[in-house]
Formats: C-alpha cells, structure tokens, sequence
C-alpha cells in the first residue's frame, strides 16, 4: 500500500465513523456537528483522490452554508436539545434503505470498475469547466433552472399568507408604519 | 528561497512562520485597535503596559490565561468546550495559504482563493457551537443571528472575489496578483466596496454586530465565556480581520505590487503587502469607530437587496470586459 492508499483509508474510516455517529446520535444537535464532521472527511477524501476543486467546494457549499442552515432551523426549533427516540419499525426501515443504497452503489462501481485499480486523475479546474460548461452544459443548466424554480417556489411558499389567499387585510403590517408609532412615543 | 533544506524541514520551518504570524499580527491589529480608536475619540488609549502601552495585549493575554474555565451547568459540555477551536483554526489554515509576496507563500496550491474562501466559510460552525452549547438564551439568540447572517454574506463576498478571478482567470492568489493591473482599481471597484462589507459582516463587526449586540442580548454567543477560551474567541475575530485585510489586499489591491514597474520583489513587496493590509486594516476600526449598529432587518436587506444585485452587476461587467478586452 501506497502512503495515498493508508491516508484515504484513514480518512475513510473517520468519514465512515462519523457518519455512524450521526445517525445514531440521539441528540439532533450533535447529529448535524457529527454530520459536519462526515462533509469534512468526504471533502477529505476527494482531496486525497486528486480532486482539490471538489473538495473545496463540498467545504464551502456543504459545510459552510448547508450545514449552517440545518444548524440554525434546529436551534431556531428548539428540537436539538431534546433526546430522539425512534420506533424499531422505522431502525429497520432506515437500515434497509441504507443497506440496499450501498448495494446499488457498489454494484454500479463494480460493474463499471471491476475490481482492478484505476490510475488517480482528478482533473484540475480547467478540466472540470470544460466538461461542465462543454460536454455536461445542457444538465448543468436545467440543474441551474430547476434550483431557480425551487427558490422562487420557496420565497412565494413563505410569503403567502396563512389562510392561501392574498387578502391585504391578512399581510403584516409594514414596516413604515412600524418606525412611525415608534417615533410617536416620548 | 528554500532550495537546498530538505522537504520536512521546509515544511516545520513554514508552518511554525505561519504560526508566529498568527499569533503576532492580530496582536499588532489589536493594539493598533486600542490607539486608533483612543485617538479618534480624543483620548490616548492605554498607557500603562510598556512603554505608550504597546505590551497592553500581552497583559491582557496574560490575565486571561489566569482566569478560571468555567463551564456553564446547563451547558452542552463537549460542544461548548470546543467551539473556540472550530473558530479559530479555519483562519490559521487561510493564513497559510495567503501569499504576502511572489515567493512569501507558506503553501502555494493552484486553486488558493477558493481555498481561504472555503476554510474561513467554516468558522461559522464555531459560533453557531457557541450560541448552542452555552445553554443560554443570549447566546441562542445571538448565535441565530451569526447564522443568518453568515450565510446571507457569505453569497456576495464569494461572488465579489469570483468576479476578481474571472478577471485573472485564474483561482490562484499568486496568479491574481501577477494578472493585476492599476485600472483593475476602477474596473473592479464595485466589487472592492461589495467584498469590503461582506468581510466586515463576516466578521461580525461594527456596523453588522448585532450578533454580539451588547446593549440587546449582552455578547451573543460568547455571553458565558471565560479565560482562554474567550481569548481563544477574540483572537478568532482579530485573525478574521488580518485575513480579510489580506485576502483583499492580494484580490483589489495588487498585493505585493508597488507604483513602480520593478518594485514588488523580495522583501520590498512584503513591505507593500503589509502596508496596503495595514490599511484596510484601519479603515476595519474606522468603521467600528464611525458607525452605528444596523438593526437585524436592515442588515439582511442590505445583503440582499444591495450587495447581491450590485456583485451580480459586478460579474456581468467583468465577463464583457474579459470578452471585449481579453
């Protein structure tokens, strides 16, 4: 074994151990930070494996804002301090789940792969703009308009008024009207 | 520089250099803090550490280091005991890889910015650790806020440096600077402003720190902090500052190029790197000096209804300018 292969093993195994803990986590607070942990070692990973401009952004798109944003809804909830316990039912069904994705994957990685091995070539930035602005452009901008699409849908989703109609009388005040009864006080 | 030491001991030599840089030169913003903002307010600042009190910061390192680590009761332990270290090594990685002049880069990777850029979007994780494992609802509060605030900047500040790069053509810091050319300061320089006041948000500092809003929820997340821990916490903020000072030194200002044609080799261009750096460093203070505190909905429409449109315009005019020009 190379010192690239002991050093993905070690990042791997962490990556792996983490993402155990974070699921068997029964704080949901502590599952996200785990969660951090598991993003940073695959990022880890794609690193070792030659590929710096997909690492860096797994850490800047993964861990610096996803992460932040499963953090602040939990802490806005108050749901991450309260222990969660779930049902045997629903252990059994994640752990399929989990089980038959791991299949799937590997099979797909055998099939395509085959046991050899396969020389590193990660590709440096220009190689991945070329493939994602050349060859992959079409997926890369339906990606873009579906992304669009969902955000749009986010914002009219949060701005509707809760009874679904847009009644005037239903929208919160503005804030004008706000600083003006604030300026009328003594 | 380096040539004939082997491989390892380049690597401990760099990285202890990096870290002497670390631990000095937020000292030095620090107390360049206390007098400046002394000065501006028409008074002397402290006087008493050293001579016209320039050992001051080491004082007050040595108090801290002498208080006593208190963990809350309520607190979430483990979580809270390590959140000044998620705050504080992202920007030890960023200063490694931030170039002070052509060769005076500690680890020189092809893709530099995006990784500064990367590492320092971590260190919010710190705080939103902080905010939670205080088991406080100052600290909640405030480290709500730090989130929300994080994430809504940290859009144009990546778009801002992503219209620098454009320009370059390259994600190199080195190579941004070497592409730099004087009429960037024009071209680039709604990016220059976008990019100034997303760092200072970054930083939760004066006018965007409503996250450790004194007078509203006591100091944020760092309300149950003590001793080093807290130290741990400042030396984070300062550690920001030099880093984004620096980073938009290398990106606006040219880094280590000087006026002249042949200036900017070997120490000459550290000099000009830490004196540009130095400047943008003051007019960090300045605005802490000059402004007041922006309420939390004023601050999210800035980002989003200023910055964003402005760094998006920004990027339109960069990609016609490499078109047209390049």
């Amino acid at each position: 074994m190379s010192g690239l292969d002991v050093l993905l093993l070690a990042v791997g195994l962490l990556t792996a151990g983490a993402a155990t803990l974070s699921v068997t986590s029964r704080q949901v607070l502590h599952a996200a930070l785990w969660l951090v942990v598991t993003l940073g070692g695959l990022a880890g990973c794609y690193l070792v494996l030659g590929a710096e401009l997909v690492a860096l952004v797994q850490l800047l798109v993964y861990v610096g804002a996803v992460v932040v944003l499963v953090l602040f809804a939990l802490m806005l909830t108050r749901a991450g301090g309260v222990p969660v316990v779930t049902g045997v039912p629903q252990r059994v069904a994640a752990g399929l789940v989990g089980a038959g994705t791991t299949v799937v994957l590997g099979g797909a990685l055998l099939s395509a792969f085959g046991w050899g091995s396969v020389a590193i070539d990660g590709g440096d930035s220009t190689q991945v703009a070329a493939t994602i602005f050349g060859t992959d452009v079409w997926p890369f901008e339906l990606l873009s308009v579906l992304l669009l699409m969902a955000l749009v849908a986010a914002v009219a989703v949060a701005r509707a008024p809760v009874g679904g109609q847009d009644d005037p009388s239903q929208r919160p005040d503005p804030p004008a009207e706000i600083e003006a009864v604030q300026g009328e006080r003594p | 520089m380096l040539a004939d030491v082997p491989w390892a001991l380049e690597a401990v030599l760099k990285a202890a250099a990096v870290l002497v840089a670390f631990l000095t030169l937020p000292l030095a913003l620090g107390q360049l803090e206390h007098k400046l903002m002394g000065h501006m307010q028409g008074r002397v600042g402290p006087m008493e550490a050293g001579p016209h009190g320039v050992l001051q910061l080491v004082a007050d390192g040595i108090k801290f280091a002498q208080k006593e680590d208190i963990t809350p009761a309520a607190a979430d332990r483990p979580v809270f005991r390590l959140a000044p270290a998620v705050a504080l090594v992202p920007y030890l990685v960023a200063l490694a890889a931030l170039p002070l002049g052509a060769a005076w880069v500690a680890v020189d990777v092809p893709a530099s910015l995006l990784l500064v850029l990367a590492v320092t979007s971590v260190g919010v994780i710190g705080t939103l650790m902080a905010g939670w494992g205080s088991g406080n609802k100052y600290s909640l509060l405030g480290g709500l806020r730090a989130g929300a605030q994080l994430v809504s900047y940290e859009l144009p500040l990546i778009l801002a440096a992503a219209s620098v790069a454009m320009a370059a053509g390259t994600l190199s810091l080195t190579g941004v600077v070497t592409q730099w050319s004087w009429w960037w300061l024009v071209w680039q320089a709604p990016a220059a402003v976008v990019f100034l006041a997303a760092s200072v948000a970054e930083l939760q500092r004066t006018p965007f720190d409503a996250p450790v809003a004194d007078s509203e929820i006591v100091f944020g997340p760092l309300t149950e902090y003590t001793g080093l821990r807290f130290a741990f916490f400042l030396l984070a903020e300062y550690a920001g500052m030099v880093v984004m000072a620096l980073l938009f030194t290398v990106l606006f200002l040219g880094g280590w190029r000087g006026p002249w044609a042949d200036a900017g080799a070997g120490v000459v261009g550290v000099l000009w790197t830490l004196l540009k750096a130095t400047g943008v460093g003051v007019l960090f203070l300045w605005l802490r000096v000059a402004w007041p505190r922006v309420r939390e909905d004023q601050l999210q429409r800035l980002a989003w209804l200023v910055l964003l449109p402005v760094a998006l315009l920004q990027l339109a005019v960069t990609g016609v300018g490499v078109v047209v020009w390049g």
